[in-house]
Parts: structure tokens; C-alpha cells; sequence
């Protein structure tokens, strides 16, 4: 009788407390995703793009809330959530985290205008997420410390004993899980899981992402850093006079892996017309101008112009692995680095 | 925790506690228990694609890693705060006073932002290389790894060993000391033999606080790239779409953590320390050093300088390099608002939350009440890492409404850290003898006069003091916080992370400045009350 009574104190408590707490996250929660404001997973930098995100209410008037995050990270915190996730729509650093989402039955399908617009590779074959910028992956080294001939033409040939000690990557950021989910499309994942070994075989640094490895380049403390393109600007942007420089891998070598930054709508967004007023920005005039002139990376609409600084795509692109693949691939990658230690 | 429930309370012996109090108590430890229930019936889903992850070399190196981390920074940090102790406390070493508060400042700095300054001061190329480089010196060894982490968690964790063997020296009977001197015996055979037996349960309950950090700590091994449990948890999290292995790994961290926390209460209960009557109640005469006052001195300076001069002086440093680059401060204003906001939230709904365990344990208690009070204690020795991870398993498929809301990083700091408040509680109302309030009530006081005319005064300042512990420790908090934030919510320390992890020290100083300066506002209110009880202390 007494142990009845106890458990429905407990019940009784218990539900007083989560309702409690209930009705005040309603609150917040609500105000976050009612008709004039969406919430944003952002698998990309803050200092990226923040100024984006600002220009982006300026002009349609909708907030933002965001969270940021890894892509990869952002992408399986999705699947976890299901239905119950409180994003409105998903800006990935990479394709790979948009098609895992899309796999997963999450992503509503993009405007067929906006999929009109953004050339054929930059996309899902199922319209499921848009591409809205193109970047490559590169070596970025110390000018100070390694002579650019002694670079080799093929990523797989780091895993000579003579880079012992000088590479650093992170292991964590998507992009790179991305670039080595595309080597498991285009060589298998025997070959992959070689390259990786070779690599841990020559006690590279970790790092967190692409900025803190091209910084430790830069300061010296690795000599390579397998990053994407466009950093090597945005640092060289904090201070000028860093001895970095990139290194592009010969052209179709699995190094010159050529990704998508891009925007999918979740399925189950509150503010869905929100959503899809973030993606039409992105793609839209205000978002690739932005790309073209704002950022060092490559716009994904066709008048477009890239950077001058950076070399124009053709010249470095690498092993031809459609992007609509890198979704199933990505949690084999995942796995392989937990497999070799990366993770 | 020195159990003053010795003094029984007669009355409530045998009495059975109101049942909405039991009820209250049975719903707080239902609370604490969720997290670990959870990942209990999550781990009993995984498959065998999950276990595969976990039946590996690799496991049993991460156990090997954290707990050799553990041992080492437990040894040291007990050395280093026992030695420091006696030195504040009985030595005649210059400046003695001075010395006593700096030895407890390093506790402001939390580990994560004592490791990013490390590394920005030690890394092979910091600030010591740039200014030996005149010397030829082109790079330092690398401190990542065991050195980095190993320094970084003994510096900022001996003041809970200095602290708590303060208190204890400070309330040893000079008598035990003065028989065995003169008794014949040597100064050093007195302080083996009698001294530090005597101080053994203070040393052991700071040693368990540096053990149990050491496990808990997220921030200083990932920075260092440390490959302890917390940090693989942490990348299993971020890096793997099938979050079960680190629901698994999470739940091999906790019961080491409970291996640690049982193993010092059973060492403590054997141990029984009494001075017979109430003693003698004059301070101990300070020993002379002699020709070890040098050393002494050298030590610790050595500390001083680096577990305080160095992070705060690197902190400056980087603050005046950010400001000159442009480092905009605005957002870590809203972060300290954010800080004080849900650290104060997680101090009141603790001292909530409390009290009822508090009340079963001070006035009623029996063999069922402090099972209660243990297992609503359980939330402390869990990582707050792996209390996040299981709230976000939780909320995110069950409680859809709780999911990143403030209440849900709220109720998390209560699971993490009730006893902090609950155990001052419970001693203040040990204090408060029931006969007190009948005394009132026969000379024809209502309840209510009788609370607030006697209960609240004498319990106002535990209490206080339980809160602020509270607030302290919510402020410095990362992993729960990290992870269980409402979108767009930075608090101070979630701040210092983001930058501190993609290596941008100079944008991490402000807010890890911030953040040391806010904190000292409840060590204020908690170093008095040290000044005041000694025994307080114990709690933190």
C-alpha cells in the first residue's frame, strides 16, 4: 500500500515538474519558429557566415536562429531527432552530410526553379538539397619549411615515410570525413583504408577544423595541412605576411576532390516557405554574389565569377565522383576513421 | 564529509517522514537516475555493428589512458596540496598569508582555459619559443598528450586538496602532536605518525575531488588531444552517425567514476578519527623551515607562476592582442547575461530540488533515507558529458518540448550538482535541533513565525552558501552546457570553446577573463563562509 502511494507521489511529481518546464520551453521555442523566423543547422563557420545569415533577414525580413555545428555532427543529430527536429533547414559544409540527411527520408524537395539554376554537379540527382558554393581540397603549406617541388602530384604518395611528423588534418570536419567518403567511391575501400594507414603511419597532427590547421601551418607547427581551398585566404585575411601557400594536387588525383557547400530543406520544417526563402537566397542573385565577391570559393550558377585569386576549377578538378553518392559512402568513411584511429 | 549525524536527533529517529516529502525526495533521485537508466536501455539495443566499435584494442587503451591520467594527476595535485597546506597553514615561510590565498586562486581557472593557455604559452611554436628564438631556439617539444593534459588538471585542481587539508590542519588538536613530541619523538616522525593519519579523511576527500574532476574533464583533454574516454566519447558523438557506441563508452566512464567514488567511501569508513572531549581551542605554533625555507619558496613560486601568473598573464596578453586586431565585445556581454542567467537558474532549482533530501536526511533518518540520499547523489559522480549525452538521446526522440530548452540545461545542472547544495543544507539543519522549534512552539509561536523566525535565519547561510557552489560550478560547466544549449544560446564558457577548439586564443581570452571574474563572486561568498566554518569547505 505504502510502496503504491510512494510511486504516485513520484508519477504525480515527475509530471508536475516536465509539465512545468514543458510549457516554458514552449515559449521560446515557439517565438523561434513562427512565420518570421526559421532555424538554421549550420555545418558552416560561424565567421563565415554570419554576415550572410544578417544580409539574409536585412532583406527578407525572417530571423534566424542557428546552431552550429560539423556537418557530419549536424547531419546525425537529424537522424537521431527524426520528425521531432527543430531545424527548418540544414546549410552543410558538404554534400556528403545533405545526401546522409536525404537517405534518411528527412529533406522535402528543393523548388524546381532553384534546381534550374544551379548547374547539374552542384546538385542531388533527386532534388533533395542544392548545392549553393563549389571548394576543392588542397595541401596548404609553409613556404618557410617545405620547398613547393618536394610536394608530391598524388595525395596517396603523403604516406611516404619522409612526411613523418609534418601533416596535420582534422579528423572531426566534414569536409575532410567528405574527402575521404569520395575516395571511398572512386577507389574502394581497401584502397582508402591503405591511404589512411599510410597516413597514421606518419604520426600526423590533428586538428579541429580547416582554419586551426591552416593556423598551425602557418605558425609552423606542421609543415602540410590537408584542407579546403579557400582558407588559406580567409587566414592569410586575418594577417597577411603567413609564409602559407596551396598546393593542388595533380588533375583527376583523388587529391583535388571537388565538393559542394549547400541548403536542404527539412521535411519536417515548422516554416517551410521560410526555408525555402533561405535556399532561394542562397542560390539567388544576393547569395552567388556574395559567393563571387565576399568569399574565395566557387559560385555554383552559371555568370558567375570566382575569385580572381583562386585558379579556375577545370584547372585541378579530381577523380569524377558524383556528389549524390557521398551521402551513402559518408558513414562508411566515418566508421573507417574510427576504424584507423582518426576518430 | 565530515558526518555530524552523529549528533542524533532523537525525535526523528523511527518517526516516518510525511509522505509528500517522500514523494518529493523519491521524484529528485527518479530525476538523477533517468540519464543513466536511459543509457542503460540504450546500450541494451546496440547492435552488433556497435559493439564491434566497442570490443576493440582501442577501448581497453582509452581505460588504460584515463585512468593512468587520473592516478598521476591525483598523486600530484595531492602532493602538491598537501605540501602547500602545511607550508600556508604550520610553516614559518616569508609571507605566509599572501601565499595561503594565492594557493587557492588557480581554482578560478577552468581547466580548458588554463589548457588553451598553456598551449598558446608552451605549444612548440607559443610565446616562450618566440622569446627564446633569439636563442637559436626554433621549436619547443610538444606538449599535447599526457604532459599537456597531465599539467594542465594537476595546476587547476590541488586547491581542492589545499583547501579541504587547510581546513583539516586548522582543526586538529595541537594535543595529539604535543604528546608525541613529548613522547621523544622527531618532528618528522610526529607529522608521519600522527599528523597526517589524522588528516587522512580531508586528504582523501580532496583527492576523490581531483579524481573525479580528472575523469569529468572534457575541455583540457581535448584541447590537449588527450585519448581519454571524455574526448572519445566527445568524437564518437561528433564524428559517427550511429551514436550508440558512445551511449556505451559513456556508460563504462560512469562506473569507473563510481568505482572511484565508492572506493573513497569505503577507505573513509574505516577510518574514524575522534578527539575525546571537545579539545584544546588555540592555534598550532608555526614550525620553523630553517634551511628549507628556499625551496619552499621556489615551490611555490613555481606554482603560483605557472597555474596563475602565466594563464592570467597570457590571458591579458591575447586580450590586448585581440582588442588591437579588432575582436568585437558585444557578444560576450550577452554570453556573461547568458552565463549568470542559467548558472543562477541551476542554483536555485538545486537548492529546490534539495531540500527535500535535505529535510528526509537531517529529520528522519533510517537505512531508507540514506539510500535515498545517496542514490539522488549519483548525478555527481557523472561526467557531465555523459549527463548531456543521455538528456539529448532522451529529450531528442522523447520530450520533443524540452529538447535544447533551457529548462532541460537547467534540470541537467540539478542532476549534476544537488549535493552540493544538498549537503550544507542537511548539516545546517543538523544544527537546528528539533527542540529549538518545540521550544518555540510552547511558548506559543505559529509554524510560520517559527520558520521565519528561527529555521530560515539559521539555515540562510548553508544555504546561500550551497547556491553559490551551485552558480560556480554551472559557470565553468562545458560539456552539458555545450551539447543541451537552445539554439543560438552562448554562455561564457560555451564561447571560450568554440574559439579555444579551432585554436583562435586571442578570441577566447575575453570571455575566459569574463568568466574568472564573474566566478570569483561566488568563491567570495564561499571563501567567507570557509572563514567562518572550516568544515564547509568539504562540500565544495
Amino acid at each position: 500500500m505504502r510502496g503504491t502511494r510512494n510511486q504516485w507521489g513520484v508519477a504525480v511529481l515527475l509530471a508536475v515538474v516536465l509539465a512545468s518546464c514543458s510549457s516554458e520551453a514552449a515559449e521560446p521555442q515557439g517565438s523561434s519558429e513562427g512565420p518570421g523566423s526559421i532555424t538554421i543547422y549550420s555545418g558552416r563557420d560561424e565567421e563565415f557566415v554570419k554576415t550572410l545569415f544578417d544580409d539574409f533577414t536585412a532583406a527578407t525580413g525572417i530571423e534566424t536562429e542557428v546552431r552550429y555545428g560539423d556537418s557530419a555532427e549536424l547531419a546525425a543529430t537529424i537522424l537521431e531527432e527524426g520528425d521531432n527536429s527543430p531545424a527548418d533547414v540544414f546549410f552543410s559544409q558538404d554534400a556528403g552530410s545533405l545526401g546522409a540527411v536525404a537517405d534518411g527520408g528527412l529533406l522535402a524537395p528543393i523548388d524546381e526553379e532553384i534546381l534550374d539554376r544551379v548547374e547539374d554537379r552542384f546538385q542531388s540527382d533527386d532534388g533533395t538539397w542544392v548545392g549553393t558554393s563549389g571548394r576543392g581540397r588542397v595541401a596548404v603549406y609553409n613556404t618557410e619549411l617545405v620547398d613547393e617541388a618536394e610536394l608530391p602530384g598524388s595525395i596517396f604518395d603523403l604516406t611516404d615515410p619522409s612526411w613523418k611528423g609534418r601533416i596535420g588534418l582534422p579528423p572531426t570536419n566534414s569536409s575532410f570525413q567528405a574527402h575521404v567518403a569520395a575516395m571511398i567511391v572512386a577507389y574502394g575501400e581497401d584502397e582508402t583504408r591503405g591511404w589512411l594507414e599510410g597516413l597514421m603511419a606518419n604520426d600526423p597532427r590533428f586538428y579541429e577544423d580547416n582554419g586551426a590547421t591552416t593556423r598551425a601551418v602557418a605558425s609552423g607547427e606542421v609543415e602540410v595541412g590537408l584542407v579546403n581551398h579557400y582558407y588559406k585566404y580567409e587566414v592569410e585575411a586575418e594577417d597577411g605576411s603567413l609564409p602559407i601557400e596551396n598546393h593542388y594536387f595533380d588533375r583527376g588525383d583523388a587529391g583535388s576532390f571537388i565538393n559542394a557547400a549547400g541548403v536542404g530543406v527539412l521535411a519536417s520544417a515548422a516554416n517551410a516557405d521560410g526555408a525555402a526563402a533561405f535556399a532561394d537566397y542562397l542560390t539567388g542573385d544576393p547569395g552567388q554574389t556574395f559567393v563571387s565577391e565576399d568569399s574565395w570559393e566557387y559560385p555554383v550558377v552559371a555568370g558567375y565569377d570566382a575569385s580572381v585569386d583562386v585558379p579556375p576549377l577545370a584547372d585541378f578538378a579530381g577523380p569524377n565522383v558524383d556528389l549524390s553518392q557521398l551521402g551513402a559512402a559518408l558513414p562508411q568513411a566515418l566508421d573507417l576513421l574510427a576504424q584507423v584511429g582518426m576518430v | 564529509m565530515a558526518r555530524a549525524a552523529t549528533i542524533t536527533v532523537e525525535r526523528g529517529r523511527g518517526r516516518r517522514a510525511p509522505v509528500p516529502l517522500q514523494a518529493a525526495a523519491l521524484g529528485v533521485t527518479a530525476l538523477v537516475l533517468l540519464p543513466i537508466v536511459y543509457l542503460v536501455a540504450r546500450a541494451l539495443e546496440a547492435d552488433a555493428s556497435s559493439w564491434r566499435l566497442i570490443m576493440r584494442w582501442r577501448t581497453v587503451s582509452l581505460t588504460l589512458h584515463t585512468i593512468g591520467l587520473a592516478v598521476a594527476v591525483t598523486l600530484a595535485a595531492t602532493a602538491i596540496g598537501v605540501t602547500l597546506a602545511w607550508l600556508a597553514v604550520r610553516s614559518d615561510m616569508p609571507g605566509r598569508r599572501v601565499w595561503a590565498t594565492l594557493f587557492a586562486l588557480p581554482l578560478v581557472i577552468p581547466s580548458y582555459v588554463g589548457a588553451f593557455t598553456l598551449l598558446s604559452a608552451l605549444g612548440p611554436t607559443g610565446e616562450l619559443q618566440r622569446l627564446l628564438e633569439p636563442l637559436g631556439v626554433e621549436r619547443l617539444p610538444d606538449i599535447t598528450g599526457f604532459p599537456g593534459a597531465f599539467l594542465a588538471l594537476t595546476l587547476f585542481t590541488y586547491p581542492y586538496v589545499y583547501l579541504v587539508t587547510v581546513a583539516g590542519i586548522r582543526g586538529l588538536d595541537p594535543a595529539f602532536e604535543e604528546a608525541g613530541r613529548v613522547a621523544g619523538r622527531s618532528r618528522a616522525h610526529v607529522f608521519r605518525t600522527v599528523t597526517l593519519p589524522l588528516l587522512r579523511p580531508s586528504i582523501g576527500a580532496g583527492a576523490l575531488l581531483v579524481a573525479l574532476y580528472t575523469l569529468h574533464d572534457f575541455g583540457a583533454v581535448s584541447l590537449m588531444r588527450y585519448p581519454t574516454f571524455t574526448q572519445a566519447i566527445f568524437l564518437q558523438y561528433k564524428a559517427a552517425f550511429d551514436r550508440t557506441p558512445a551511449a556505451i563508452l559513456s556508460l563504462m566512464l560512469a562506473a569507473l567514476a563510481l568505482v572511484v567514488v565508492v572506493a573513497e567511501r569505503r577507505a573513509r569508513g574505516r577510518a574514524r578519527y575522534y578527539r575525546s572531549g571537545t579539545g584544546v581551542a588555540r592555534p598550532l605554533r608555526p614550525v620553523p623551515l630553517g634551511r628549507w625555507r628556499w625551496p619552499a619558496l621556489v615551490l611555490s613560486a613555481a606554482v603560483i607562476g605557472v597555474g596563475l601568473v602565466l594563464p592570467a598573464g597570457m590571458l591579458l596578453m591575447l586580450l590586448a592582442r585581440g582588442l588591437a586586431a579588432g575582436t568585437p565585445l558585444n557578444l560576450t556581454i550577452w554570453a556573461a547575461g547568458a552565463s549568470a542567467l542559467v548558472s543562477g537558474a541551476g542554483a536555485i532549482f538545486a537548492l529546490v530540488a534539495a531540500t527535500p533530501i535535505a529535510v528526509l536526511g537531517a529529520r528522519y533518518p533510517s537505512r531508507r533515507s540514506r539510500s535515498v540520499e545517496s542514490l539522488s547523489y549519483m548525478g555527481y559522480a557523472l561526467p557531465g558529458l555523459v549527463v548531456a549525452l543521455a538528456f539529448v538521446f532522451l529529450a531528442s526522440s522523447y520530450l520533443p518540448l524540452l529538447y535544447q530548452s533551457l529548462p532541460l540545461l537547467v534540470i541537467a545542472y540539478v542532476v549534476m550538482f544537488l549535493p552540493q547544495t544538498a549537503e550544507p543544507l542537511r548539516a545546517g539543519l543538523l544544527q537546528l535541533t528539533p527542540r529549538m522549534e518545540e521550544a518555540a512552539r510552547t511558548l506559543g509561536r505559529g509554524r510560520g513565525r517559527i520558520l521565519k523566525d528561527i529555521v530560515f535565519p539559521l539555515i540562510a547561510k548553508p544555504a546561500l552558501a550551497g547556491a553559490a557552489l551551485v552558480f560556480l560550478t554551472a559557470m565553468k560547466e562545458l560539456p552539458a552546457t555545450l551539447l543541451l544549449r537552445p539554439t543560438g544560446f552562448e554562455t561564457l564558457s560555451t564561447r571560450v570553446w568554440t574559439s579555444a577548439s579551432a585554436g583562435l586564443y586571442s578570441r577566447a581570452a575575453v570571455p575566459a577573463l569574463l568568466l574568472m571574474l564573474l566566478s570569483s563572486v561566488p568563491l567570495a561568498v564561499l571563501a567567507r563562509r570557509v572563514g567562518v566554518n572550516p568544515e564547509g569547505v568539504r562540500q565544495d
